[in-house]
């Protein structure tokens, strides 16, 4: 089966049986690889539905102060998407059992080439794409590069979105389609926007694929209020705050912190 | 010569290959809301007049285009040079077009609140002028490093009634500005318009900006008609961004034998890692929303730009511009710091002129290809900013070389 659809049915299997589906990120490299590696293993133990990986951009424009400063820091050892690739092979060849997606911005994937990042991707076992800064409207070329051959595009929408753009770019993301809670960038928030319900509930109804929910997402109580209207529920730079925090101890930090948002809400 | 494309930019927002629209789905629906706004204020021939009527009222247009007599005869007397006077617009510099039009534009979309990033505080000051005019509120995000490079800009800001935002993030200049406007602007999408400064950004910003800095090149076609009896031979300009030069390119565009010749920043030199000449030096790829030329790493991670003048500081360009290069209707040049700093100094001592060491970058040019040209080229300088911002920085990189 393609990878999209693997994704697609473990979100919907992970809704059947009433599992909370988390999706943590963190960006890799940072503080190192070494680190970024056990922070992964780590994550396993919790089970999450999928887990978000960063390739970092030095401009990353969708990011908040917390991941801008992971991007620093893990772009001061260079890191090249070659190198990226080989580390997820590395991964899945030693058993890493949850699907893992790549979210960087479209000058990495354009400089390495879009027919080559999908052939680098497929051969590393990744299941897909996060591209903040690909509107749907751009995306031709890089869907063309990824025609049939399996790899999750995830589109994101936004509370700007109108419900007929809603429809379109929903027809167009396979694994799962992010919905951005609120309008503005990646970060902790104390509270949601108030009519967050609401819209989700909506676009779950226009959406063919899982709805994932995303930005802001950082506390037990986020989890409880969202997680019976969203298919899957994305937390960032919550889990990135204890990388900064943590550094090297953060492998053990992280898998609490994610235990506890899934322990406290099943 | 390849043939220009009648439409530019097309629907999609592309001038050939190049521009569009990459950013975050958020802004997607306000670039179309802005898209459609401006093209239906484009149709509307009182917005026009009213913006008009401020640039000549309260800014000072038309500026004049000057035969810079004791110029050409320095350069062999051979040439005639004329330089248009943007940098006798009010605030120094051709951003007030842009920013009185774009103000203008927000007002009538019924924003409250207006945001700019600015590099060397050109376009902070010129949008924080329209803003204080046209009552709005503004908020301006510069680099931290440029803010202190241009402490007196930043304070230009205060008293205008602008709140400055120092930007700490990446390399802590202009980019990162840009960036980080892109991410009020996420926020505050309601009330809000983003004021770019250059023909960069996702569309419609490149086509906008081009149209407001059009007014230059309008201007200097009837000026030198009615002086010369013909278009000029040459039009030069400086490129960061590119909207002085885009502003005097454009409505030459379509006369083939009128040379345009972009000049851009070499810095230490186009060898070395300290320049800003994105044409002659960029690869493609995506920054700010806009698919152009851009300096970057074998990785795609966007490198600093450097350039004495920093309003060339800029490591993107506008789309336009990388299409003109790509289909051969426009030249790109560049010279570096020292040449364009003894270009600074010629022309303030036998014109009385001080310029700004980005306008200097053109006028360099210039000196060091007159001998070459045939008698009687008329040629045209984009003047677009004056000097008196850069006195000090040159002061300084002058006692410095002295002492060697």
């Amino acid at each position: 089966m393609k990878r999209a659809k693997l994704l697609e049915k473990r979100i919907q299997f992970f809704k059947e049986k009433e599992e909370i589906a988390l999706i943590p990120y963190l960006t890799c490299w940072d503080p190192d690889l070494k680190t970024t590696e056990a922070i992964l293993w780590e994550m396993l133990e919790v089970n999450p539905v999928c887990i978000e990986l960063g390739f970092p951009f030095s401009d990353p424009v969708a990011d908040g102060p917390t991941i801008q400063k992971a991007i620093v820091r893990a772009l001061a050892h260079q890191p090249t998407l070659e190198a990226f690739f080989e580390f997820v092979e590395g991964l899945i060849s030693k058993g890493f059992s949850v699907p893992l997606v790549c979210m960087t911005y479209y000058n990495i994937i354009y400089h390495f080439g879009l027919e080559r990042t999908v052939s680098y991707a497929l051969d590393s076992g990744l299941s897909g794409f996060i591209i903040p800064d690909l509107p749907i409207e751009e995306a031709g070329p890089w869907l063309k590069a990824n025609n049939k051959k399996g790899l999750a595009t995830i589109f994101l929408v936004a509370p700007t979105s109108s419900e007929e753009r809603v429809k379109k770019i929903a027809k167009k993301s396979t694994g799962f389609l992010y919905y951005v809670s609120l309008t503005g960038i990646t970060g902790a928030r104390e509270r949601l926007p108030e009519d967050l319900i609401y819209r989700l509930t909506q676009i779950k109804n226009l959406s063919p694929v899982p709805v994932a929910v995303g930005f802001g997402i950082s506390k037990s109580e986020h989890i409880k209020l969202l997680n019976p209207y969203a298919d899957a529920l994305v937390v960032g730079s919550a889990v990135v705050n204890i990388i900064e925090r943590e550094a090297q101890r953060a492998p053990q930090a992280v898998k609490n912190f994610l235990k506890s948002l899934k322990n406290e809400n099943s | 010569m390849k043939v220009l494309e009648k439409r530019l930019p097309n629907k999609r927002g592309y001038f050939g290959k190049f521009g569009g629209r990459f950013v975050p789905e958020t802004l997607i629906p306000l670039l179309y809301e802005l898209e459609s706004a401006y093209l239906r204020i484009k149709k509307d021939p009182l917005f026009w007049k009213e913006w008009k009527s401020i640039l000549q009222e309260y800014a000072g247009r038309p500026t004049p285009l000057y035969l810079a007599q004791n110029l050409s005869k320095y350069l062999g007397g051979h040439l005639k040079v004329y330089l248009k006077r943007e940098d006798l617009l009010h605030t120094g510099a051709h951003k007030l077009n842009n920013t009185l039009g774009q103000v203008l534009l927000g007002k009538k979309m019924g924003k409250t609140r207006i945001i700019a990033e600015t590099g060397a505080g050109q376009h902070g000051v010129a949008t924080a002028t329209a803003c204080a005019l046209l009552n709005m509120q503004c908020v301006v995000y510069m680099g931290a490093k440029d803010t202190e490079r241009q402490a007196l800009n930043v304070f230009r800001m205060q008293l205008l009634g602008a709140q400055v935002v120092p930007v700490y993030s990446g390399t802590q200049t202009l980019k990162d500005a840009i960036n980080e406007a892109l991410r009020d602007w996420v926020t505050n999408v309601k009330n809000t318009f983003y004021v770019i400064g250059s023909v960069v950004g996702p569309h419609p910003y490149p086509m906008m900006v081009r149209d407001f800095q059009s007014i230059i090149g309008l201007e200097t076609k009837r000026q030198i008609l009615k002086k010369e009896r013909r278009l000029p031979d040459i039009i030069l300009a400086c490129v960061g961004g590119g909207s002085n030069a885009m502003g005097i390119f454009y409505p030459f565009v379509r006369e083939s034998q009128v040379k345009l010749i972009g000049v851009e920043a070499a810095g230490l030199g186009l060898n070395s890692e300290h320049h800003s000449a994105t044409l002659c030096r960029g690869e493609p790829g995506i920054l700010h929303g806009m698919f152009t030329l851009l300096l970057q790493d074998k990785t795609g991670q966007i490198k600093g730009a450097h350039s004495i003048a920093p309003g060339l500081d800029y490591p993107g360009v506008g789309p336009e511009h990388t299409y003109f290069k790509e289909i051969g209707r426009a030249e790109y040049v560049s010279v570096t710091d020292k040449e364009a700093l003894e270009a600074f100094q010629i022309l303030s001592e036998i014109e009385g002129i001080i310029p700004a060491l980005e306008s200097a970058h053109a006028i360099a040019y210039l000196i060091k290809k007159a001998k070459e040209l045939p008698s009687e080229t008329i040629v045209v300088i984009n003047l677009s900013g004056r000097g008196d911002k850069d006195v000090t920085s040159v002061k300084e990189y002058l006692e410095k070389n002295e002492k060697g």
